[in-house]
């Protein structure tokens, strides 16, 4: 339809703008035809018997899940069951999670509490674009992880996984609090498996690599450095 | 408290023959049509005359009939406790245009711009006539019966 109408003051002002952001959804709409895959954790093996490795890991884990702050996105009904989670009766702030910041940059987690509309997806992929690293997402209710009532309707996205990689999804409609708890408590036992250290310059496999290296054709160049960026490489030829 | 009742369609017809001729088409006992060329002066006529006084308008809603498309205009008189539903056809599928009503009513402004949207039935006089709920660019208009 190439209608456009209305010579207002509010129209002429806003037309561009409003061209621009339908520009912006649409190619979004176009780019995200297929969900993307969750973030899986792979544990090399020979990482599995490193006790350095497990006990760092398991200090930095832990602090991690024990803090986890969401971001305050509620987009619809599930939005209220996120809230009643984080009042006193449910009490999120049994996990650390009591602090629901206003702004991603403070944030590790988010709740997409909702239905997400493909108007309301290019402030999503946003927000978790805004997001430090390492964060996490969870899906809440069955809108946000395949559309579930609206799926195949014309303005609602198939599953927030097609915008941005989803870790735990809990269905429901809506969970209910303890629903959600209960995901919250799956993300923490995911996050317990992570190996932070395992691409470090100074992880113990790659300083292994390096005093190895060093010992063989006693090169005293930044060994250090050259081992980090391809030490997946080497944790591959050392197994 | 006083009732709101809907006013007597037949003294609603006599009484719009009067302020714009051959505006009417045709009433039963609960609405009256109207030609949808003379929806403009139907409605400054609902709104400014004194006996009828409709200042205030609930809603308006269309439905695709696939041959037409009807468009309801839910009127109340906030002094006068009465009501009254007046509706006027579309007929055809491309390009529908009707005169907007948002001179006489304000509370026009956004329920015009939802039925083109979602209708494509456009507004002429409207002055912000664009999608109000999906994004510029979107193919067709999806309450539409055949969309899809």
């Amino acid at each position: 339809m190439t209608m456009t109408g209305g010579e207002g003051p509010l129209n002429t002002r806003t037309w561009e703008l409003d061209r621009a952001e339908g520009a912006g959804v649409q190619s979004l709409r176009d780019a995200s035809s297929e969900p993307l895959s969750e973030p899986i954790l792979e544990i090399p093996d020979d990482l599995k018997s490193n006790l350095l490795v497990t006990s760092v890991d398991a200090l930095v884990n832990w602090s991690r899940k024990s803090a986890l702050w969401p971001v305050t996105f509620g987009l619809a009904c599930c939005a209220f069951e996120m809230i009643a989670t984080a009042m006193g009766r449910f009490d999120i702030a049994r996990f650390g999670m009591e602090v629901f910041r206003a702004s991603p940059r403070q944030a590790d987690l988010m709740i997409v509490a909702g239905t997400v509309t493909w108007k309301m997806a290019p402030a999503i992929r946003r927000i978790y674009d805004q997001m430090g690293d390492p964060k996490w997402v969870i899906s809440m209710g069955v809108c946000a992880t395949s559309g579930g009532p609206y799926f195949g309707s014309y303005s609602v996205v198939p599953g927030v996984d097609h915008i941005v990689p989803v870790d735990v999804y809990v269905p429901g409609c809506p969970p209910r609090p303890d629903a959600l708890l209960y995901g919250i408590m799956a993300l923490h036992e995911k996050i317990k498996k992570y190996q932070n250290l395992q691409n470090s310059p100074y992880s113990p496999v790659a300083l292994a690599n390096s005093a190895s290296r060093n010992a063989t054709d006693s090169s005293t160049e930044s060994s250090v450095e050259s081992s980090s960026d391809s030490s997946s490489d080497k944790i591959g030829e050392q197994a | 408290m006083a009732i709101v009742a809907p006013v007597a369609v037949e003294n609603l017809t006599e009484r719009l023959q009067v302020g714009v001729p051959d505006a009417v088409v045709e009433w039963n006992n609960y609405a009256l049509w109207v030609k949808p060329s003379s929806i403009a002066p139907v409605s400054q006529f609902l709104c400014d005359d004194p006996e009828l006084d409709f200042k205030f308008l609930n809603s308006i809603s269309a439905v695709d009939f696939i041959e037409y498309f009807e468009l309801s205009y839910h009127l109340t008189s906030i002094n006068r406790h009465h009501t009254a539903l007046v509706k006027t056809k579309v007929f055809g599928r491309e390009n529908l245009s009707i005169s907007s009503v948002y001179n006489v009513w304000r509370g026009a402004d956004f329920q015009e711009r939802e039925i083109w949207d979602l209708m494509g039935i456009h507004f002429e006089g409207h002055p912000n006539m664009k999608r109000i709920m999906l994004w510029e660019g979107f193919p067709g208009h999806p309450l539409r019966k055949d969309y899809l």
